[in-house]
């Protein structure tokens, strides 16, 4: 057990945890922030992606211990107030989900490819996502969703 | 399923994050669980509702007012006739809506809505929808099989003008005028011969009591003149889903105020419990231990450290292994499938024998493969005054009622099941152990509990859709036409199984259905998988097809076009030939296209594929798909769209990938890094023509088009390279085997 200091979706956050715990655990079980899903617990899926420090991470399998000092931004503090990023109204634009379970870290890796990369081609945004499951098949939605978006925002990340 | 509720939750749990952390780690402190009444038990929106001025349309009280006998618990048994039990009124002018279907994704929550709004003439916006629950909805047997516009819409539009009927008739004694002198647009009724007299749908339940029967007996109306039904409709739990509000059944409830469950499992299926030691788990802070007879659970407050804790938990177990495994399985199955029963015959074989100048033979094996839904099996349980409700990820709340009362020994009244979203289902969430399992942990515990499964877990109880065989043997006329169909199917059950071809002489014989608990055919449970069984007998029909076009030396859609004479096939068939842009050659052409036909769910489909095979390490790429599909009355035309979609890119798994590995009761595969599920790098280019066919009702969207693309692939394959692939998946090892001949 420790204290762990991180910054949660613009928020000071402390926790006194152990400090092995998955960060997606933590997340969903301690804080309440259950739009982060999980799906395999390996790393695999992609369902519990978070962005810490700019880059996407597998929140199932990163010990919170290690978010100590850094930026966490997760499906929940990605809109500002009641307008939602334009990633996520381009997933709604596009009918970018069907079952919506894996959208969550869909978007979220999205985002940290279009902070790195904001003028990602169609195969560098397939590059980056094809780590990420989704069983319903809405993969031709999620590319035009994410090309859109990263047009909509024109290099600027808001 | 209900915003409000997580907003305000959400909302407090910001606020103060780092106290609650803190609180919810402090190990000495007891598992901290506020008291019941604040567990979001109750739906706002139904509170809301019935605490306005109720309007009850017919002689039994609307949803919610506790008369359960309005709505049938128990068994199959046929859809309530009463149409309120589907709907209420308000005198908003509010209409809601009560559905036993659940929206896995398919859209249902926005096209259910659709087929009302014009049934009722009310805006379609003035219409929601509340799906699921055991408590409030009429029953329903489930969702699946492509039932919900095919088999479920005609009852919810029925239910629609009947109330429509008995509004009309409130409206002309309310305005004095007859009532074929009434119109309706959005919910006002006016009387036509003075537009100046309305009365609104809301005016006329405002306050009231009132009670009429209908005889359900009213017409519909007729397709021409919808207004909603056809156009495209924004989906409606599309903020939800992108902001990660959308609720499932492992996000209820408070955090801190659930005990997760993670339960012993045995290494095998059939495997027997011997001594189990949980000492050492016990004695992690935080945790409980409990056992119920064969069900040992490890709780805590988080999932993670419940699972830490499972792991420390040792067992004996006595396997009882059957004596079959994924090398052995085809031989197991000719062998235990038992009893052929036949699912369509014609005329007599030996005559189609007689008149056949080349008899071909051939036999199409598919193997073992998994749902695997993203959302993993979970379940939220919580008992309050005796009775048990159950947030459920399942596509069956009524049946898991059934089993929720049988397994927990309560009477109807007391179980409760609530479907919120659910994380994807494909036929695989019609099984719901967890449900039964958080329950009765609930129960033993007193507290809320919850179980979400591992991914170990999803695999090992997943209901496989099973590995099967197809036998063939089919005659080809000196003038190219099949006089001869002996078709023989094991373990995929006889849906589209009966081929749709002009042929004389044929029979369709199939041992062993697509569902069933484990024994001796299958050493776990099978179960239904988007189309069950329908593309495991595809790849053997279609697949074969092309054998006898090659054989014929024919080019394989004139080949099909000459045996076909079905309308709506082959109005289907050539409208996939006009969009793909097909030219007639005989296979192999080098070209590596392909093409193979299906019926399913009262839909029929086309289609058409072009391939690239890389020789040398047999990896097959899906470069293009054109789908060409009449599937009647199209209610929502984008949300068809989008299920051809995922059909043909979840296809993509069973014909190029998936396939479960296992050895007696051991399931092999049980990891999404191993087990391989179809990615964006493999998408092809997805093409559908979607035809208008009006005068036929809503069929099927959700299953069809998944159905014969691993045969045209197939016989894509065989079209670039000339190698038949005669087992799926059709795997890069089998590829090049099949291409070294």
């Amino acid at each position: 057990m420790r204290v762990v200091s991180f910054t949660l979706n613009g928020k000071a956050t402390r926790l006194t945890v152990d400090e092995t715990r998955p960060l997606l655990w933590v997340l969903r079980d301690d804080l309440g922030l259950t739009g982060t899903k999980f799906g395999c617990g390996e790393a695999v899926c992609g369902s519990c992606t978070v962005v810490v420090n700019n880059q996407a991470v597998r929140s199932c399998v990163t010990p919170i211990g290690d978010v100590e000092g850094k930026k966490v931004v997760t499906i929940e503090g990605l809109a500002n107030g009641d307008k939602v990023h334009a990633i996520q109204q381009a997933f709604v634009d596009h009918l970018a989900y069907q079952c919506g379970y894996c959208t969550p870290g869909m978007i979220m890796g999205a985002y940290a490819l279009l902070l790195k990369n904001p003028k990602a081609t169609r195969a560098e945004i397939v590059n980056e996502l094809d780590n990420h499951l989704c069983r319903c098949g809405a993969h031709v939605r999620i590319l035009k969703a994410v090309e859109s978006a990263a047009k909509t925002m024109k290099g600027g990340i808001r | 399923m209900n915003p409000d509720t997580r907003d305000d939750r959400g909302a407090t749990q910001q606020a103060s994050a780092e106290a609650s952390a803190e609180a919810g780690f402090d190990r000495d402190q007891e598992l901290a669980v506020d008291g019941p009444t604040t567990f979001p038990v109750d739906r706002r929106d139904f509170v809301k509702l019935t605490a306005t001025g109720l309007l009850v349309l017919f002689a039994i009280e609307p949803a919610g007012a506790g008369q359960e006998t309005a709505r049938p618990q128990t068994g199959r048994q046929g859809y309530p006739t009463d149409p309120n039990a589907y709907l209420h009124i308000g005198a908003d002018g509010k209409v809601t809506c009560f559905v036993g279907k659940v929206e896995l994704g398919q859209g249902v929550q926005t096209s259910l809505p659709q087929l009302l709004a014009d049934d009722l003439d009310v805006a379609l916006s003035s219409v929601s929808i509340l799906m699921g629950d055991t408590d409030l909805c009429p029953w329903d047997m489930g969702t699946f099989g492509s039932l919900s516009m095919r088999q479920f819409g005609p009852v919810l539009r029925q239910a629609a003008a009947d109330a429509r009927s008995v509004l009309l008739h409130m409206a002309s004694e309310r305005l004095q005028a007859p009532v074929d002198r009434l119109t309706v647009k959005a919910g006002v009724v006016t009387d036509a011969a003075d537009p100046r007299r309305a009365v609104t749908y809301g005016q006329l339940t405002e306050g009231k009591r009132i009670e009429r029967r209908v005889d359900g007996k009213t017409p519909l109306k007729a397709v021409t003149a919808f207004g909603v039904v056809g156009r495209p409709a924004a989906r409606r739990d599309g903020v939800e889903k992108v902001t990660g509000k959308a609720m499932y059944a492992g996000d209820v409830g408070p955090p801190g105020g659930v005990w997760h469950a993670r339960i012993l499992r045995p290494p095998a299926h059939g495997a027997a419990m011997g001594q189990v030691d949980t000492s050492a788990a016990e004695k992690l802070p935080g945790v409980r231990v409990v056992r119920d007879g064969d069900l040992v659970a490890v709780l805590h407050a988080h999932w993670d450290e419940a699972d830490r804790a499972l792991a420390l938990v040792k067992a004996e177990w006595t396997r009882r292994d059957p004596p079959v495994d994924d090398k052995t399985m085809y031989d197991h199955f000719r062998k235990t499938a038992g009893l052929a029963r036949t699912a369509a015959e014609g005329g007599s074989l030996a005559e189609g024998e007689k008149l056949s100048a080349d008899v071909v033979e051939g036999t199409y094996y598919d193997s073992y493969v998994a749902h695997a839904p993203m959302e993993p099996h979970s379940a939220t349980a919580v008992v309050e005054n005796g009775k048990v409700t159950v947030w459920a990820g399942t596509q069956t709340p009524f049946p898991v009622k059934n089993q929720l009362m049988q397994a927990l020994k309560l009477p109807a009244d007391k179980v409760r099941v609530i479907t919120p979203y659910v994380g994807g289902g494909f036929g695989g969430k019609s099984a719901s152990r967890q449900a039964i399992e958080a329950a009765r942990l609930a129960m033993l515990t007193g507290r809320p509990v919850r179980v979400v499964f591992n991914r170990q877990e999803e695999f090992f109880y997943d209901t496989f859709r099973p590995a099967s065989i197809v036998r063939i043997r089919a005659g080809l006329t000196a003038s190219k036409t099949i006089a001869l169909w002996d078709y023989m199917v094991y373990c995929a059950g006889d849906r589209g199984a009966a081929h749709f071809y002009n042929i004389p002489h044929h029979k369709t014989a199939w041992s062993g259905g697509w569902s069933g608990n484990s024994g001796a055919l299958h050493p776990f449970s099978v179960g239904p998988w988007r189309a069950p069984g329908a593309s495991s007998n595809a790849f053997g029909r279609e697949s074969h097809i092309d054998v006898l076009a090659a054989k014929a030396g024919i080019d394989p859609v004139e080949f099909r076009l000459k045996n076909l004479s079905d309308a709506r096939m082959l109005r289907t068939l050539n409208a996939a030939v006009k969009k793909f842009g097909w030219t007639p050659k005989p296979a192999p052409s080098g070209r590596g296209v392909g093409v193979a036909l299906g019926t399913d769910a009262g839909t029929y489909v086309a289609l058409m594929v072009e391939v690239a095979v890389d020789k040398a390490t047999g990896k097959v790429h899906v470069k293009r798909v054109v789908c060409a599909q009449d599937m009647g009355v199209v209610v929502n035309p984008d949300g068809a769209l989008q299920q051809i979609e995922g059909c043909i890119t979840m296809g993509l798994g069973y014909t190029l990938s998936e396939e479960v590995h296992f050895k007696g009761g051991e399931v092999l595969s049980r990891s999404l890094g191993t087990y391989e599920l179809p990615r964006f790098s493999w998408l092809p280019k997805i093409e559908a023509v979607v035809i208008d066919a009006p005068e036929i009702p809503a069929q099927g969207g959700g299953e069809p088009a998944i159905v014969p693309l691993g045969a045209a692939v197939a016989n894509a394959i065989f079209d670039a390279v000339g190698a038949r692939l005669d087992r799926m998946p059709m795997t890069p090892e089998r590829v090049k085997a099949a291409v070294k001949g």
